[in-house]
């Protein structure tokens, strides 16, 4: 399989490691102090373990390990492996207001120097 | 149509024009007590013992293809009951205990051998790890021994003892283990169902439930509306979409994995020999085939073929190990699609619709539990309780916190 890297052409898919649905980027926000523990518990729950598992188009997640390594979004027919897409996973998390964007402050971190 | 020794021979003197099919291939009807949707190794096993030891009777399998054109023909074919976590040992253990009988049992040759399963370990940390789960199988009431290099080299000679990276510093064998000739057991259990009958319809897919008040009431299928109030799946690789139709997500992912078989060659290799550092595993099918495989590919799959790569590393894996295979020639390549549940162990569970079951989640390793599963899930169907070995195997498990992580990998279904 080729991956189309959005920013080094097509790639083997070799180089990369596959982590799972890109999903997984819309991770559940808690905010604390929590008030419904079982609610939280399961958002987590479904956003860790429940599958779509389609037959057909897959938007998921592979990160350039031996390469650059960027995490993409890549399209793909789970029936034929066939790709149809890739993109940045940052500028996916960004357009959806997750992520550091370059405008979101340094996160703090009074220990280092 | 009973098989024997005798029948064989009496055929052979009149032109073997006496034997008859298998199993019946009757028409759906229009209604049954309980419908099994998926004809491999677990659904024909749960539809048997569902007939022979629970006394159900209005029984059907539907298949959407032919009988043993899943993963249940697909597999290489290993039995064992070598498992460390208190969730899974004693399930396994069972279905030892069934494949040592089944023969006998479903009157049907499926070739069971325990012809014994080899884990290589090449540190001392993995050989602790090894004395463990072999303490562990013993104190389960199964077999299990920890060999040197030496006792190794006994068995298995022309294995690379002295690999740069995984030197052979020994084994766990599990004398109990072995094969079993993989389509014939679905054709047994067929057989075996069939005579007691339990209904058997191939071509016939499930395309959706009817389910009313939160209440089973029968299936859509190719061939028409079936009536049932109780419906078991186990559709393995097709679970996610399968339950889908019942408004279910499944904590499963659907994989692929590739296994390989070589030219026919004299009798070499004496069991299972299992290189777990080197993603490769092999044996010798009776046919004289090397039959071995490796890891999943590592990306959700429904095409039933993997990649080059993995061919490459399982090839690999066989030359670091047993250097002469380099001689013999590939002759087929294939692959079938696991259900990798997110701890790596199966589901077998009452679902949130009255009436409707679920079994799956077998990852690569459902094969040597088809005994089992079959028993428990018909177990369950019956009784509505679950069946002693398999109360761990629990759907609600993931939300509660109860998982049976045997590899220890956490909630990754592309590394179990
Ligand atoms: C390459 C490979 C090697 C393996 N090696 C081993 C091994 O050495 N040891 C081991 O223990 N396990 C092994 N396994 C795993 C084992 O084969 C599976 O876990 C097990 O066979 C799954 O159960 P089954 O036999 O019921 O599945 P299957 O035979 O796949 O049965 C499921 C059936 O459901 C049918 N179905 C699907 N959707 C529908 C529908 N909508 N309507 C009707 N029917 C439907 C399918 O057509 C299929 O026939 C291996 C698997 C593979 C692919």
């Amino acid at each position: 399989m080729l991956i189309p890297h959005p920013l080094l052409g097509p790639r083997d898919a070799q180089e990369f490691v596959y982590l799972g649905p890109a999903a997984l980027i819309d991770r559940p926000q808690i905010t604390f102090p929590l008030t419904d523990a079982s609610a939280a518990l399961d958002a987590f729950h479904v956003y860790l373990h429940e599958r779509e598992n389609p037959a057909g188009l897959h938007r998921e997640l592979w990160f350039h390990e031996q390469g650059d390594r960027s995490w993409l979004v890549v399209t793909r027919d789970t029936r034929t492996h066939d790709i149809v897409g890739a993109e940045l996973a940052t500028d996916i998390a960004r357009a959806v207001g997750r992520g550091r964007g370059p405008e979101a402050p340094p996160p703090a971190n009074k220990d280092t120097a | 149509m009973t098989y024997s020794g005798f029948r064989v021979f009496w055929e052979g003197l009149r032109g073997n024009k006496g034997w008859r099919p298998v199993w019946r291939d009757p028409d759906p009807k229009a209604a049954y007590d309980i419908i099994i949707v998926g004809g491999g190794g677990h659904g024909l096993a749960t539809a048997y013992y569902l007939a022979r030891v629970y006394g159900q009777a209005r029984i059907a399998v539907l298949e959407k293809n032919w009988l043993g054109g899943g993963n249940v023909g697909r597999n290489t074919t290993i039995i064992r009951s070598n498992y460390l976590l208190e969730g899974n040992q004693p399930f396994y253990s069972f279905s030892m205990k069934l494949w040592a009988g089944l023969e006998q049992e479903l009157n049907y040759n499926a070739m069971v051998s325990q012809r014994g399963v080899l884990n290589l370990c090449h540190t001392d940390a993995q050989r602790d790890a090894y004395r463990r789960r072999g303490n562990a199988v013993r104190m389960s009431g199964d077999d299990a021994e920890l060999l040197d290099a030496a006792q190794v080299r006994q068995m298995a000679p022309f294995l690379n003892f002295d690999n740069a990276r995984f030197p052979i510093k020994g084994g766990l064998l599990q004398r109990s283990g072995g094969t079993a000739r993989h389509d014939a057991v679905a054709w047994g259990y067929a057989h075996g169902a069939d005579k007691l009958g339990v209904d058997i319809i191939q071509n016939c897919e499930v395309k959706g439930f009817r389910i009313e008040k939160g209440m089973m009431r029968g299936v859509e299928t190719s061939r028409g509306y079936i009536a049932a109030s109780k419906v078991g799946v186990a559709v393995a690789g097709s679970s996610g979409l399968v339950m889908a139709m019942a408004g279910m997500k499944l904590p499963v992912e659907s994989h692929v994995l590739q296994a390989f078989v070589s030219e026919g060659l004299k009798p070499t290799i004496p069991g299972v020999i299992t290189f777990g550092a080197g993603h490769f595993y092999v044996s010798q099918s009776d046919k004289g085939g090397l039959v071995f495989g490796g890891d999943i590919d590592g990306y959700n799959s429904y095409a039933q073929r993997g990649n080059l790569p993995v061919i490459e590393d399982v090839c690999e894996g066989g030359m670091a190990l047993m250097p002469m295979i380099g001689r013999a020639r590939l002759l087929r390549a294939w692959g079938g699609i696991m259900d990798m549940s997110q701890d790596g162990t199966p589901i077998i569970d009452r679902t949130p619709v009255d009436g409707l079951f679920f079994n799956g989640g077998w990852c690569y390793g459902g094969f040597k539990a088809t005994p089992a599963s079959g028993y428990c899930f018909a177990h369950l169907i019956a009784t509505g309780e679950p069946h002693p070995t398999a109360r761990f195997f629990r759907l609600d498990r993931f939300r509660s916190g109860h998982v049976v992580d045997e590899k220890g990998m956490g909630a990754q279904p592309n590394l179990h």
